[in-house]
């Protein structure tokens, strides 16, 4: 919907704007672009791309070095298009929000509140979740899995086939920060409205249970608070955009080159952000998961953990339960926190001995990898994208660096363990098939054992979905936490035999 | 190497097979005629109203068997030579072995009624009921009304199951009040209201007179005894208990009665022959409990019992302080100790009980009258430390200091609210007493000590 154009005068400022030396690239945009009208932004973004890498391919050939444009091609393709928009969207921008988010919401929240009577009394109603296509890997689980991917491919590499997405929120990001809305506001602003909306089915659904509630809740605080509020307000103070929350190595780019510059550059308050942002990895997160486990974080503050516990809920008893997947599981998660160990040490090292390459290799063509693979394809295309399929924590399972490492202290030094209730346990299997994170939680019940496991996140529902009250979570003394007796609480067999040997 | 031959892949079959491995390398075939693997038949309800898949019921995955050299043999045992230590399979092939653990469960009552096995007529136990239960009752239409026969445990979670889909039920229970022989007053009542609240139609003081055919053979309707009221459903479900699945022994020298009988060592009459499980009887009954137990614990403990004698030395059948749990729609039940309905009591038992006014929840401590010892507890919609219960009872411990200290049994979630100090005024108000409850200290809630 509505034009495109890009003015010579807006060309010109950006030409200015981004030191563009490269009279190949402005003679070919302004042949075949500039001032022309288009009535979609795939075109025009697609032109721009394409002038970016012929433009510099020529430069590269003719070691024009300076004339290269270092701006990746569908950045700078992002900002052209969304200053050459016109037409009914950019000119009704809060309309047309309402009639997408607006409509949107009310159509989730018409579907989710009659819940609170068509599914009965409070109480675990898991009813028909393998009889439903959505929940259940049929052809709508594989038709929003087809549409997440798209959208996070499009969010991340071309976001300039979003622009009227874009568009809308505008108006909202100009009030918070004052700047005109970027993809990520956008991205930022659909995942706090998201998180809400699944936030309102998590409470009717476990509206018997406090522990979910509490949890919903605090993932929903930072989320709205840390992750999008206050940043956006720090923009608006000219302070750098900053979560507060967003551990390293979670956050991976928080030692780069660029980002050690800018709170450098502003003074205290970047300095206090420095300070910090060391003091949460290296003695918040590690003393926190030694008392509560890594639910602190990873089910009651993280975004990632909070986008999973909410609109990944329905799909939580999709994640894989094999012996092999544990076995892939171990490797992948330590694997990407050993990389992002080493990619930050060597961009501290380049950065403190003023490099820009270590051991012959570029740090920045390191950053990249990370930033592609780990970054956007692993984190957001699958993290998200897999939920329907793979259950909702494809990402903190098998990807996340801070899981990997709260997960070796919560295994080896914490208090926090899943209680089995002696005998009790009847191997039904709930708290296996529910558990987000592939934990065979019955082998251990089965067993009278205590689950303490590097992957529990703490999310509770197994707890939450066992008939007999068998699982508890809770933090306790480090004596006697892991370990096993031969036979179950209620087998007096041993007792008898001590007798006998006496 | 001795080959022990274990009949029945249920709860108390495998874990003898897993703890047989975990003491010995001898050979272990485990037989079953149901299913390949060892699943739980706790979950079944589960997989028809669509909480789990099938597979999901299963807690060992398929390659556990064979990494653990236990082999796994499909078949129905038709006859058992004991003097040539032999099993005869329905298909006439043999099989030797030097010791053999039979544990082939139970099967539901059946007591004679007219239309008893009429097409639509379905129980709920092993797993070919699940798929009878699916193909006769899929949906509300093909199943418009179901009747339920019986007020156990299982008739209340066939309930539940129909109910889940939509389907109107019937329930038909025997007694004055649901499981009235098992619970005190107050708790059944509880459990009454619990199921009408869910829409089932309950009918208490209700037998079944015979069931109707449709001229397919199919069920058409039912006839209630006392009323001579005749409700028209497409589905029945017995669920009127269950006894010791021993049909195929008619013709052996193994000596039974209701059950195999077994001695307290779990062995049979015949040396090298043992039964644990659903179809074993006790001679002589562990004190307190009744001579066949058919619950999942029991099964299992009589598992890891003979897994023992077989494999170290003589081991009794030794199961500790009476527990169970169940749960009847969203409330949860846990009992530690005994407590028993009005029917039963022991002549100097006494209950104190609470109930929450929202009535979905409600605890009764049952003592003795005149040493004040605590007996047992029951728990709707609260969830108690089994460990702690099991030590109060080892230590003989009064009424009084159970209630005194219920917030370290406390195993409801986190952030739950607990309801002792509204128990304990009850109790202090009922007996004019002063208990204060224990709040739990800094250094307890630091250590999770009592």
């Amino acid at each position: 919907m509505g034009q495109y154009k890009l003015t010579s005068a807006a060309f010109e400022g950006f030409i200015k704007k981004n030191n563009i030396t490269s009279s190949v690239f402005i003679k070919d945009l302004e042949n075949s672009s500039v001032d022309k009208e288009f009535s979609t932004p795939f075109y025009l973004a697609n032109s721009i791309a394409k002038a970016v890498e012929s433009a510099n391919a020529y430069h590269k050939e003719n070691k024009e070095w300076g004339k290269v444009i270092w701006t990746k091609p569908h950045s700078l393709a992002y900002q052209m298009v969304k200053s050459s928009g016109t037409g009914v969207v950019v000119e009704n921008k809060l309309k047309f929000w309402f009639l997408s988010f607006g409509l949107a919401l009310l159509g989730a929240l018409l579907f989710m509140l009659p819940a609170i009577e068509l599914k009965g009394p409070p109480g675990i109603k898991n009813n028909h979740i393998f009889h439903s296509s959505a929940t259940n890997r049929g052809w709508i689980a594989w038709f929003v899995f087809a549409f997440l991917i798209l959208f996070y491919l499009v969010l991340y590499f071309r976001p300039s086939y979003m622009i009227n997405w874009i568009y809308l929120v505008d108006p909202i990001s100009e009030s918070l920060s004052g700047n005109p809305a970027s993809q990520w506001f956008l991205y930022g602003l659909l995942y706090c409205v998201i998180m809400s909306t699944m936030a309102v089915r998590m409470y009717i659904k476990y509206r018997h249970n406090n522990y979910q509630i509490l949890r919903t809740t605090s993932v929903l605080f930072f989320q709205i608070v840390f992750a999008f509020l206050i940043p956006e307000i720090l923009v608006r103070f000219e302070k750098p955009w900053y979560d507060f929350k967003n551990a390293f190595p979670l956050d991976y780019d928080f030692f780069f080159r660029w980002n050690l510059n800018e709170l450098l550059e502003n003074g205290g308050f970047g300095l206090f952000i420095l300070v910090w942002g060391v003091l949460l990895t290296l003695v918040v997160v590690p003393v926190m998961v030694y008392f509560f486990g890594k639910r602190w974080y990873c089910s009651w503050v993280c975004g990632c953990g909070g986008l999973a516990e909410t609109l990944g809920d329905p799909y939580r008893q999709l994640s894989t339960k094999s012996l092999f997947s544990w076995k892939v599981e171990r490797w992948l998660v330590h694997g990407v926190l050993v990389f992002a160990v080493l990619m930050t040490g060597l961009t501290l090292y380049g950065y403190f001995s003023e490099t820009y390459k270590v051991l012959g290799i570029k740090v920045q063509t390191i950053q990249d990898i990370y930033g592609f693979l780990i970054g956007s394809i692993f984190a957001g295309v699958i993290g998200t994208g897999f939920y329907p399929i793979f259950g909702n924590r494809v990402w903190c399972r098998f990807g996340c660096p801070l899981a990997a490492y709260m997960g070796v202290i919560q295994r080896f030094k914490s208090r926090f363990r899943i209680t089995t209730n002696g005998g009790q346990c009847i191997s039904c299997g709930n708290c296996t098939t529910y558990c987000e994170q592939g934990i065979d939680v019955r082998a251990y019940a089965q067993k009278g054992e205590n689950i303490v496991r590097a992957s529990c996140v703490g999310c509770g529902v197994c707890s939450a979905v066992c008939p007999r009250g068998v699982l508890k979570l809770e933090n306790g003394p480090e004596e006697g936490r892991i370990g096993s007796s031969d036979v179950l609480l209620g087998n007096e067999m041993n007792l008898m035999d001590q007798l006998q040997d006496k | 190497m001795e080959h022990i031959a274990i009949i029945g892949n249920g709860i108390s079959g495998i874990t003898a097979a897993r703890h047989i491995r975990k003491l010995s390398n001898k050979k272990i075939t485990v037989i079953s005629s149901e299913t390949d693997y060892f699943f739980s038949r706790t979950a079944l309800m589960y997989v028809y109203m669509g909480h789990m898949k099938f597979k999901h019921t299963q807690p060992y995955e398929d390659w556990f068997w064979d990494k653990n050299d236990i082999a796994l043999k499909k078949g129905f045992v038709q006859q058992i030579d004991t003097a040539q230590k032999k099993l005869v399979f329905s298909d006439g092939e043999p099989l030797t072995f030097d010791k053999l653990i039979i544990a082939t469960g139970s099967k539901p009552n059946k007591f004679g009624w007219p239309g008893q096995d009429l097409k639509g007529v379905v129980s709920l136990y092993h797993k070919q009921d699940l798929e009878a239960i699916e193909t006769h009752a899929p949906n509300n239409t093909v199943c418009k009304h179901a009747v339920i026969v019986g007020g156990g445990l299982i008739g209340i979670e066939l309930a539940e199951m129909f109910h889940s889909r939509h389907i109107p039920v019937t329930f038909l229970v025997r007694e004055d009040s649901y499981w009235s022989g098992i619970l005190p007053s107050g708790e059944s009542e509880m459990i009454n209201n619990e199921i009408r609240k869910n829409g089932i139609d309950l009918r208490l003081e209700s037998n079944l007179k015979q069931i109707n055919a449709n001229a397919d053979g199919s069920v058409k309707s039912i006839v209630i005894t006392e009323t001579g009221e005749e409700i028209d459903c497409d589905v029945v479900g017995l669920t009127a208990g269950v006894s010791p699945n021993i049909g195929f022994l008619e013709y052996s020298n193994i000596e039974t009665n209701r059950g195999i009988l077994v001695d307290r060592n779990l062995q049979t009459n015949i040396k090298d022959i043992y039964a644990i499980g659903d179809c074993a009887e006790q001679r002589t009954a562990v004190e307190g409990r009744r001579p066949i137990e058919a619950v999942w614990y029991t099964g299992r403990i009589m598992g890891e019992t003979v897994a023992q004698t077989i494999c170290k030395k003589e081991t009794l059948y030794t199961p500790g302080h009476w527990f169970n749990s169940a749960k009847f729609f969203d409330i949860e039940y846990q009992t530690y100790g005994w407590v028993n309905s009005e029917q039963h009591k022991k002549p100097n038992e006494a209950h104190f009980h609470w109930m929450h006014p929202d009535q979905t929840k409600c605890l009764t401590v049952a003592f003795d009258k005149t040493t004040q010892a605590f007996l047992g507890i029951n728990t709707f919609g609260i969830r108690m430390r089994h460990e702690i219960f099991n030590r109060w009872l080892d230590q003989n411990k009064t009424i009084d200091y159970v209630l005194e200290h219920l917030e370290i049994a406390h195993f409801d979630p986190e952030f739950y609210k607990n309801y002792y100090s509204e128990v304990i005024e009850k109790y202090n108000v009922d007996n004019n007493r002063n208990l204060k409850l224990k709040k739990k200290s800094w250094s307890q809630i630091f250590t999770l000590k009592s």
